[in-house]
């Protein structure tokens, strides 16, 4: 194994290990986006009585936002664990050895995918578990997981992004709600053709996480779907590539050497 | 062929945005296997100059080579021969001591097969073999600060940079660590470079020290050229018996200036070395018995104030405020 590698490797399982040693970091992302699917499926379900609602089961049409969710806690976990590199002066130990800045970002997202993929995997599991069948088949479970690995990708380069350009947790974690404001005006609880309102609808239209809600859902819910499939690599991988961009400009300033 | 292990400081300078001028235009040199100690109250600016000679922050002006290099145009070559243990120890509070050397071995891009030798090794030269698997937040200061040192020496450095190593440490734990130093030093011939606001571990531990202040080395050389240099040592005596008080001080006279002392004779010897035996000798021939006897030696502070106008002890205090809101010094 190259020494690159390597340390990718060694700095993505110390961001899993340290992530897996804060218990409230594991089980935040497991158990609050179930919670509001068990909240919104009890609550909403009536939806489904909607003509050209686009299945009977309201778990199953829920079930993509947890996996949006769920990179949005990738964001926080990984830039928050940057920043606090950052204030206790980690950073800089790291700074003084031969290590690459790319392989600190490799490894950085590396442990944010992998425990993206297993958040994912648990909200399969849990849709399993009451019933829901993903219509797109084993393949899509895969392609599903795949999707995850992207946005958990994507929204951990924000997140490091974030933390490199103010060096303060504080300032990461502030970023929460904004993200949460896009995932609310999206169409996480509704198709965006059954939207009533018209601001809302062309909110929901213009914002991009409707599109990464709808690639999961339609994976779930309708099968293979190219058009949804498209806009949701297409814009997970566009922020994915926005967001590394932007944070391999701000590493080199922060780790200056 | 490579380098000497020296470090070599030409006019640098390092200004920061609408604060004021951290290090002012600083030359030192030291010299292979020494230890330099870089004394000064905090905010003198020591930090400052230690981050700009580590490659983490740039100069404002002058020049600065570590091992032959230049910090700002080959920092690589600069960081490959150099270990840090900087003034906070920069450790992840969830991760064991044994992931942490591990962790710094891949980093340092050690063999594979060395990683886990080197880290043992390094456990036990640090006395922390048994909290190697135990958290680092569950770490004392001391054990933190050992924990660093072993961290800065994975790599076998030729230079090594200690900035404040034993701030806030119990004495066992600093007297430990000042052996570790000097060890490092004397065996391995690592070159050490350690700031400290502590007198005593400047006079204890470096081999020649600079005396910083207001970003200006005000002072520098052997602990003992430096007190040679502000004064001579003071002797002074207390009688057995009081009625010899008198007898005593002209006795005492005859080996340099009369000093105050408030039970005894006190005199200010006209040399360090020799004077002792010939006063001790003299009172002995005069029958004069003696209850306590006492040389002071000037001390670094004595050194500080002679040069600034200030004690040491308190300009700390008096720079905290005058630093207050500038970027770390």
């Amino acid at each position: 194994m190259s020494t690159t590698l390597d340390q990718v490797v060694l700095l993505a399982r110390r961001s899993v290990v340290r992530t897996v040693r804060q218990p409230a970091n594991i089980l935040g992302p497991l158990i609050f986006p179930m919670m509001l699917l068990a909240v919104n499926s009890g609550g909403l379900k009536a939806e489904t009585h909607l003509p050209g609602f686009p299945t009977h089961s309201f778990v199953a049409f829920a079930l993509a936002v947890p996996f949006i969710q769920g990179a949005l806690f990738a964001t926080m976990n990984s830039g928050t664990d940057l920043a606090r590199d950052i204030q206790t002066g980690f950073l800089n130990r790291l700074s003084l050895t031969p290590m690459r800045g790319a392989a600190l970002l490799a490894g950085q997202l590396g442990g944010a995918i992998t425990l993206g993929v297993v958040q994912a995997c648990f909200y399969l599991a849990v849709g399993l578990a009451v019933g829901v069948r993903p219509a797109s088949g084993v393949g899509g479970v895969f392609v599903l997981l795949l999707f995850s690995a992207l946005i958990a990708l994507a929204f951990g380069a924000a997140g490091s992004f974030a933390a490199l350009k103010t060096g303060s947790g504080e300032a990461v974690q502030s970023l929460f709600p904004i993200f949460f404001v896009f995932l609310f005006i999206s169409s996480m609880n509704i198709p965006r053709n059954l939207i009533g309102v018209t601001w809302f609808r062309d909110a929901a239209t213009i914002n991009p996480v409707s599109y990464l809600i709808e690639c999961v859902r339609s994976l779930i819910i309708t099968g293979w779907n190219g058009e949804a499939l498209a806009l949701g690599f297409g814009i997970a991988g566009l922020v994915a590539v926005a967001a590394l961009t932007l944070a391999g400009r701000a590493l080199p300033q922060r780790l200056a050497r | 062929m490579a380098h000497p292990n020296t470090i070599e400081v030409e006019g640098l300078v390092r200004q920061f945005k609408k604060g004021p001028r951290a290090v002012d235009g600083i030359n030192l040199r030291v010299e292979p296997g020494e230890i330099y100690g870089f004394l000064g109250p905090n905010g003198a600016g020591k930090s400052t100059t230690v981050l700009m000679l580590v490659t983490l922050l740039p100069p404002t002006a002058g020049t600065a080579r570590v091992a032959g290099y230049d910090v700002v145009k080959e920092g690589p070559a600069v960081r490959a021969t150099i270990g840090a243990a900087l003034q906070e120890a920069a450790l992840d509070p969830l991760l064991t001591g044994r992931e942490h050397l591990r962790l710094q071995s891949a980093l340092q891009a050690l063999p594979r097969e060395d990683r886990r030798t080197r880290s043992d090794e390094l456990l036990e030269r640090v006395g922390l073999t048994e909290a190697a698997d135990r958290k680092v937040r569950g770490y004392s200061g001391g054990m933190k600060r050992r924990l660093d040192l072993a961290l800065a020496l994975v790599h076998r450095p030729r230079v090594l940079f200690l900035d404040e190593p034993t701030t806030g440490l119990d004495p066992q734990s600093r007297s430990a660590l000042w052996q570790e130093v000097a060890r490092l030093a004397r065996d391995d011939g690592v070159t050490v470079f350690l700031t400290t606001q502590y007198l005593e571990e400047a006079d204890v531990l470096a081999d020649r020290v600079g005396i910083i202040d207001h970003g200006h080395i005000v002072a520098e050389g052997t602990p003992a050229a430096l007190k040679a240099e502000v004064g001579r040592p003071t002797l002074e005596a207390i009688p057995a018996d009081p009625g010899d008080l008198e007898r005593l001080r002209a006795i005492l006279a005859r080996f340099g200036e009369p000093s105050p002392s408030s039970k005894g004779g006190a005199v200010r010897l006209a040399s360090a070395d020799g004077d002792l035996a010939a006063v001790v000798r003299a009172l002995d021939a005069e029958h004069v018995r003696i209850e306590q006897l006492q040389v002071h030696q000037p001390s670094l502070d004595d050194v500080f104030l002679a040069k600034t106008g200030r004690s040491l002890e308190g300009a700390a205090d008096d720079d905290d405020g005058m630093t207050m809101g500038s970027a770390q010094t």
